[in-house]
């Protein structure tokens, strides 16, 4: 089936897209207006939660407690069976190297239309490029020697095996963070940040600004490893934080994330209020109320926020769709063709970075395909993807969260919030950087900026 | 003058090398892990799909489809630029009606390989001369052997005016169209075009729009309203494949051209949730070989990205979406009760409707799912055109 889904609905219609949906309604135009599916479905999403709160209540219909505040869920629901904490080292058997270079060698392409460039996805020729590179020179073993620098442990919690990088300062009075890599990223994306905050004097900083930091990788997420039950939401996998804190015994902490992992470190401190004393966020959705009042005195920079939103909805939130209602028929191409899964992910890290021709014009190559390579070893295409089908259920959540929090804004990061709107929610931000580089992978991108931001924001915290 | 000699013969002959290949990708699959208890909910169960994998590569008989397939008249030509497939059917029946058969996504020309010979015949399959038909079906563009796509803009006012040119070059001045999917959409507009020329059009698998008028949907009956709320459901839950489709279509195409089983759960998945809910498997909706000839004919031809290419040419075509004068050519429907969202009176809203059915055995893929009763219907409708 298909249908006629809009590339350039009318401004008119887009408003609460859903207003067809709201009154139970579905019109052409509602329906073609606001991108078919994509809107339809991309305005729930709590990970890149785009949309208006009008289309937020709609969806949350069918739940009639999703729009109020839960109930604060114990860290850990069931008895854990192994509490312990083991020390874990990366080391990916040669056999599983050798099956990869294996299967790129005989890929086999599609075809391409000529001179489209990036708008429909990938080009051909860069695929080919960036994948003769995988094959002959990239060299993972190096990289997993770096990974490996980091103290890496795993553990049990509610079920499901946990993976975090755990570095301690050497300084007597660093800092906790917990720090939350989101969707398709991983522990990689902080392998350039985690030095500088944990040893600030060996990178021209200040003993003061140091911390001791926890890189967790979310259930079904690199060496976390695929989930086998369901319900891992982003508010679960927040329990199952404060739970790896107070095992870590860090009854005083902070937490800092983007993308999935913004929501889960917003969770945190919802469900760890006592001991979590602020967040530190690079990604925050924010939603007009319907009333078309407060558009009129946006900033154009706020304007440009919601052009990309728009963009987003109309041509980018097709993955996200896809993720959050059909994972497991999407992971048989993901997890046999290790093609299948570069593009995957490398169209996001070009779309959603301060990029111009490539993804390579803002990150690093090797450490892109590194990022890639947690999700190609461990299998994860699946069970990363599940984590939108949870939480599209619970999406319309619209909690109050009074702790501290600090927001990094990165130019071409999609989901950068209105300032005012912000505050509705989060009624206690008490820092707010702009910056004028920068994209959806910060630490990866600009991790000087980002380095930087999270210092001064727990600086006025710890 | 039309030029006949830019049309050739054309039969399929995969080679065997690529019949091999695809037997050695799927030996060497290798598998997700899956959620326990959710069954189909979140996609394809592995186990059903490493099942269907192991028959496609051990019990599937390539050569033979293809064989079947080929005793069936089939050409090429190059309209606009684009080479265009089509099975061509002629009847012995010296007043048979010309009809033109449109596909959809993710089916292809084989989904109406058992409708040709009692189309065409109708005496040797228990029917009457009179309800005689040449059948022309072509392969829309960037959809399995009209391949490779020659270049971006094949939306659907251009696919529909190259399979006009094609009737005109096949020497048909009369002729019907029926369609279904994709097909739902591009027969009506062959009216629209080709109103001296199209004589009906026969649609299934139609979707209509609402206004926006709330009058419009007062007094549905309680079949409509369930299919008003298939729509919803469809547009929040099952749409995913589109919006990727639509907007990003060599992304996927990457992992779809590599990987067959990527391609074979990527259609799959759609001949579980769009054939009759009474059936518990695809196969159970459709002939298990049939569906796999459909898939071997993407994965042969590598299509996967060519034929999501023309999603994105919906989402991005303006026409798409604009006011549209109200069709003149008569209109016959065919609603699947279980599956459809079309509303009567929506459609006759935009079309000339003048034959309406309903049916409660088969789903989205009728021509596969309900032969019977499409033939039945088609002959019925277009003998009032005879």
């Amino acid at each position: 089936m298909r249908n006629l889904h809009a590339g350039h609905p009318d401004p008119a219609s887009r408003g609460p897209a859903g207003a067809g949906n709201a009154e139970g309604l579905l019109t052409r135009r509602a329906f073609l207006g606001a991108g078919g599916a994509a809107v339809g479905i991309a305005a729930i999403n709590p990970l890149t939660g785009f949309g208006t709160s009008a289309e937020r209540e709609v969806h949350a219909m069918p739940n009639e407690n999703a729009s109020q505040p839960r109930a604060v869920s114990p860290a850990v629901p069931r008895e854990e069976p192994d509490a312990e904490i083991r020390p874990f080292r990366i080391a990916i058997p040669q056999s599983d190297l050798d099956d990869l270079h294996r299967r790129l060698t005989r890929t086999r392409w599609p075809s391409e239309l000529k001179n489209v460039g990036w708008e429909r996805g990938i080009p051909l020729g860069y695929m080919e490029e960036l994948t003769e590179y995988w094959r002959t020179a990239y060299d993972w073993r190096a990289q997993e020697a770096r990974l490996n620098a980091f103290p890496q442990f795993m553990t049990t919690i509610d079920g499901a095996n946990i993976h975090f990088l755990h570095v301690r300062s050497a300084e007597p009075d660093a800092f906790p963070i917990i720090i939350t890599h989101g969707w398709p990223g991983s522990i990689v994306e902080f392998m350039e940040v985690i030095g500088p905050l944990v040893d600030p004097v060996a990178h021209g900083g200040d003993a003061a600004d140091a911390f001791d930091v926890v890189v967790p990788s979310i259930p079904g997420f690199g060496f976390s490893g695929p989930t086998r039950e369901t319900g891992w939401t982003t508010r679960r996998v927040a329990s199952a934080w404060a739970e790896l804190m107070r095992r870590l015994g860090y009854e005083r902490y902070g937490a800092q994330g983007g993308d999935t992992g913004s929501f889960i470190s917003r969770h945190l401190g919802l469900v760890d209020p006592d001991h979590l004393i602020g967040v530190h966020l690079n990604f925050l959705m924010t939603f007009p109320t319907g009333d078309p009042a407060e558009l009129e005195g946006l900033t154009e920079k706020e304007q440009a926020r919601l052009a990309l939103v728009d963009r987003f909805n109309t041509e980018l939130s097709g993955y996200y769709a896809v993720q959050s209602t059909r994972p497991q028929t999407l992971a048989y191409g993901l997890t046999d063709s290790p093609v299948g899964q570069l593009a995957w992910i490398v169209d996001l890290f070009k779309e959603w970075t301060d990029s111009t021709d490539v993804p390579e014009d803002a990150i690093d190559r090797d450490q892109m395909l590194t990022n890639v390579m947690l999700y190609w070893l461990t299998e994860t295409a699946r069970s990363s993807a599940d984590i939108y089908k949870e939480d599209a259920a619970s999406w319309g959540e619209t909690e109050i969260f009074d702790l501290p929090m600090g927001l990094a804004l990165f130019p071409k990061e999609i989901g950068q919030p209105i300032r005012a709107w912000a505050e509705r929610e989060n009624t206690n931000i008490i820092h707010w950087s702009e910056f004028d580089r920068g994209g959806h992978f910060p630490a990866m991108e600009r991790p000087d900026l980002l380095i930087g931001d999270v210092r001064d924001f727990f600086r006025q915290l710890r | 003058m039309m030029n006949q000699s830019a049309i050739s013969t054309f039969r399929i002959d995969i080679p065997q090398a690529d019949i091999v290949d695809l037997q050695e990708r799927l030996t060497d699959t290798r598998w997700p892990s899956e959620l326990e208890g959710v069954g189909w909910s979140r996609g394809v169960p592995v186990e059903y799909l490493q099942g269907l994998a192991g028959y496609w590569r051990d019990g599937f008989d390539w050569r033979a489809q293809e064989a079947r397939i080929n005793e069936f008249p089939q050409f090429l030509v190059e309209i606009d630029g684009q080479t265009i497939h089509f099975v061509h059917g002629k009847s012995g029946e010296p007043n048979a009606t010309p009809l033109l058969l449109i596909h959809g996504w993710p089916g292809s020309f084989v989904e109406f390989i058992d409708l040709i010979g009692p189309l065409t015949d109708p005496v040797a399959h228990g029917g009457n001369a009179e309800d005689a038909f040449d059948v022309v079906i072509p392969s829309i563009p960037g959809f399995g052997f009209s391949m490779p796509l020659s270049g971006p803009g094949w939306s659907d006012p251009r696919v529909t005016q190259a399979f006009t040119e094609l009737m005109a070059r096949l020497g048909y001045d009369r002729y019907g169209v029926q369609g279904g999917d994709v097909g739902a959409f591009v027969a009506p507009l062959l009216a629209q075009i080709d109103p001296s020329h199209v004589v009906g059009v026969h649609v299934n698998a139609l979707v209509t729009f609402p206004s926006g008028d709330p009058a419009e949907l007062e007094g549905l009956t309680e079949s409509e309203q369930e299919r008003m709320a298939r729509f919803q459901n469809f547009e929040q839950d099952m749409s995913g494949y589109m919006s990727m489709q639509g907007t990003r279509p060599q992304t996927l195409a990457y992992g779809l051209s590599d990987s067959p089983v990527g391609q074979l759960a990527w259609i799959v998945e759609k001949f579980k949730e769009w054939t009759d809910p009474a059936a518990e498997l695809p196969e159970d909706a459709v002939d298990r070989d049939h569906l796999l000839t459909n898939i071997s004919i993407y994965w042969f031809t590598n299509t996967a990205g060519s034929s999501a290419n023309h999603y994105y040419e919906g989402f991005h075509d303006p026409s798409a979406f604009a006011p549209k004068e109200r069709g003149t050519v008569p209109m016959g429907v065919a609603v699947s009760l279980t599956q459809d969202i079309a509303i009567r009176r929506l459609a006759e809203r935009d079309y000339n409707v003048v034959h309406w059915t309903e049916f409660d055995e088969g789903g989205h893929f009728a021509a596969m799912e309900a032969p019977e009763f499409l033939i039945d219907d088609v002959r019925t409708f277009f003998r009032r055109f005879r």
